[in-house]
């Protein structure tokens, strides 16, 4: 009746393979985030950001840890693609006509681009190994486990005397002619 | 010997760790031919419940034949087929002379720390973390069992070991959930959770007469199978308000049995009080996430009974006491006491009156657990019941 199945656990883990390495990378740029703001707003000429970016850099160091103890990252990868979105739209703020630094930003907002992408791909991929199959993918409508049939089973077991310990009290069974069933 | 070794948070390996060795005269040592991963073993791989150490040996669904017997073991010997139950028993003790097993007095080697976590000691049980003794577990080539001269069940050969394994605990546990109903005939049983433990206490209950049984889950192979074994379903996919679905199905009286095969791991829906719990557990400031317990409250009928084999580990919050009280709802739960049924439930296997294999879907060896724990949590593959043959 069972089936033997042969699985490979490399391809099934791929996905929780991607987000450790993504919540790692998360905790990574965080704490640059943290610790050196101000070189990082000079690089992309949006000096003046500093608590900002040491805002974002809390953001994802909690995210990313967060990844990694979770046993289901799936929600807090959601969550980088959310900060994704609001990291793009700071830097397209810094994309004034006298930012001597244009190229530099253009370069970052081309990695956090691709970064996005990283974590969409991630989320689709987790959210795609936990999606259930459609009804009928799995033939268990013979499994009954009464080798004698579904009818025959049915108070096939009355015989069973509940011990005294485990029988509800009288009041509580069913009541028959004023008093309880069986009492 | 090749085992199932717990090493943090859904890392279980496939390592080479030591032979079990006699350490006490009512050991024996058993080469195991068949294992199951556990519902219940869920939690430890997901690491809801405390207690457990880098290295420990997972399993407690376990059988095999004895291979070495200790000194002081009169009951088995080199040669026997035992099944293990997942409960260490002393068989000596009050609660053991009673036949409340789950709480044997004895076999719990770290009882100080569970007298902190629960104020008493409850039974060791095989790998299933130091709260319970830190016991090594059956996911393995070979198993040491304490107190072997009470804690077994000895099994007859010509039976394939797919029928007799589950004695170990989800059939005695399903079985359990439905003897604590104390079925009458005109009994409306609504069951959650339709996993192993689920599907046991369906078929429990068709046999011990249940007028009708309703399972509900949201996962459609596991929905086919409860309806195999006579249960009418509610798919949670489909269904948003089970209290309702309860009601309309019954006439309004709601079902007067009503048993959680789901425990502290309940799937986290769309609803309010899951995403709370989620929450609430996130930060720690909720270990369960009592779900379908809140759910049984508000559904059962009034002087119904709530039968929960369901593990719980810990503290729960926002439970409808109010509820439960008021309509004078009985609570029956633990542990199962194993030994106490098996006798009975092998004689309904050998007389043919169940088959309890029927919920097997994969069948594969030691060095296939590991990804098995993730197929089985995240019920991909069909999957509902894991068997290892080392």
């Amino acid at each position: 009746m069972s089936m033997k199945r042969t699985v490979n656990p490399r391809a099934r883990s791929a996905h929780d393979t991607l987000a450790r390495g993504l919540g790692w990378f998360s905790i990574g740029l965080g704490l640059a985030e943290i610790l050196a703001p101000r070189a990082l707003c000079r690089a992309l000429g949006m000096e003046g950001r500093e608590a900002l970016i040491q805002a974002y850099g809390a953001r994802e160091v909690a995210t990313g840890a967060a990844i990694l103890m979770s046993h289901d990252p799936t929600p807090w990868i959601w969550g980088r693609v959310a900060g994704d979105a609001l990291d793009l739209a700071t830097l397209a703020t810094g994309f004034e006509d006298d930012n001597p630094r244009a190229g530099t930003l253009a370069l970052a907002t081309a990695a956090v681009a691709g970064v996005t992408l990283a974590d969409i791909v991630c989320v689709q991929g987790l959210t795609a190994d936990k999606r259930l199959p459609p009804p009928g993918t799995y033939e268990y409508h013979h499994r009954s486990g009464f080798p004698g049939g579904l009818s025959a089973a049915r108070g096939a077991a009355r015989d069973f005397a509940v011990p005294r310990d485990f029988r509800i009290p009288g009041p509580l069974r069913p009541w028959r002619d004023g008093r309880p069933a069986d009492a | 010997m090749k085992a199932l070794v717990w090493h943090g948070t859904a890392d279980i390996r496939c390592d080479t760790v030591p032979d079990p060795t006699i350490e006490d005269g009512r050991d024996a040592i058993i080469k195991v031919t068949a294992c199951a991963i556990c519902g219940s073993d869920l939690h430890l791989y997901d690491h809801f419940m405390p207690g457990m150490k880098s290295g420990d040996i997972m399993g407690h669904e376990t059988m095999g034949e004895v291979v070495e017997v200790g000194r002081d073991n009169k009951a088995l010997k080199v040669g026997d087929r035992i099944v293990v139950p997942f409960t260490i028993i002393c068989g000596q003790c009050d609660q053991c002379k009673r036949g409340n097993f789950s709480v044997c007095e004895r076999t719990n080697r770290n009882a100080k720390l569970a007298e902190a976590a629960f104020g008493h000691t409850t039974a060791g049980l095989f790998g299933y973390t130091h709260l319970t003794g830190g016991y090594a577990g059956g996911q393995a080539e070979y198993l040491r069992v304490p107190f072997a001269d009470a804690t077994h069940i000895k099994v007859p050969g010509g039976i394939p070991d797919e029928r007799l394994l589950f004695l170990s605990d989800i059939f005695p546990t399903g079985w359990q959930a439905a003897v604590q109903c104390d079925i009458q005939p005109e009994d409306t049983v609504a069951i959650w959770g339709c996993g192993p433990v689920g599907q046991m206490a369906i078929r429990s209950a068709i046999l011990l007469g249940a007028k009708r049984v309703i399972a509900i889950d949201r996962v459609p192979e596991r929905l086919t199978m409860a309806r195999a074994g006579g249960a009418e379903t509610i798919d949670l996919d489909a269904e948003s308000n089970v209290v309702a679905k309860l009601n309309d199905m019954t006439n309004g009286k709601g079902p007067e049995k009503c048993i959680d095969s789901v425990g502290m791991e309940a799937h986290a829906t769309t609803s309010l009080d899951a995403i709370y719990d989620r929450a609430k557990q996130a930060v720690m400031l909720e270990s369960d996430r009592p779900h379908v317990l809140r759910q049984m409250i508000m559904a059962c009928r009034p002087a119904g009974v709530l039968s929960i084999p369901g593990v719980y580990g810990g503290l729960i919050d926002k439970v409808p006491f109010g509820a439960a009280m008021n309509k004078g709802l009985t609570f029956r739960m633990g542990q199962t006491h194993v030994n106490r049924w098996t006798d009975d439930l092998l004689r309904r296997i050998e007389e043919g009156q169940i088959d309890p294999s029927f919920v097997i879907t994969h069948t594969v060896g030691l060095e296939q657990g590991p990804e098995m724990y993730r197929t089985f949590r995240d019920k991909q593959d069909g999957c509902i019941k894991v068997v290892i043959k080392p």
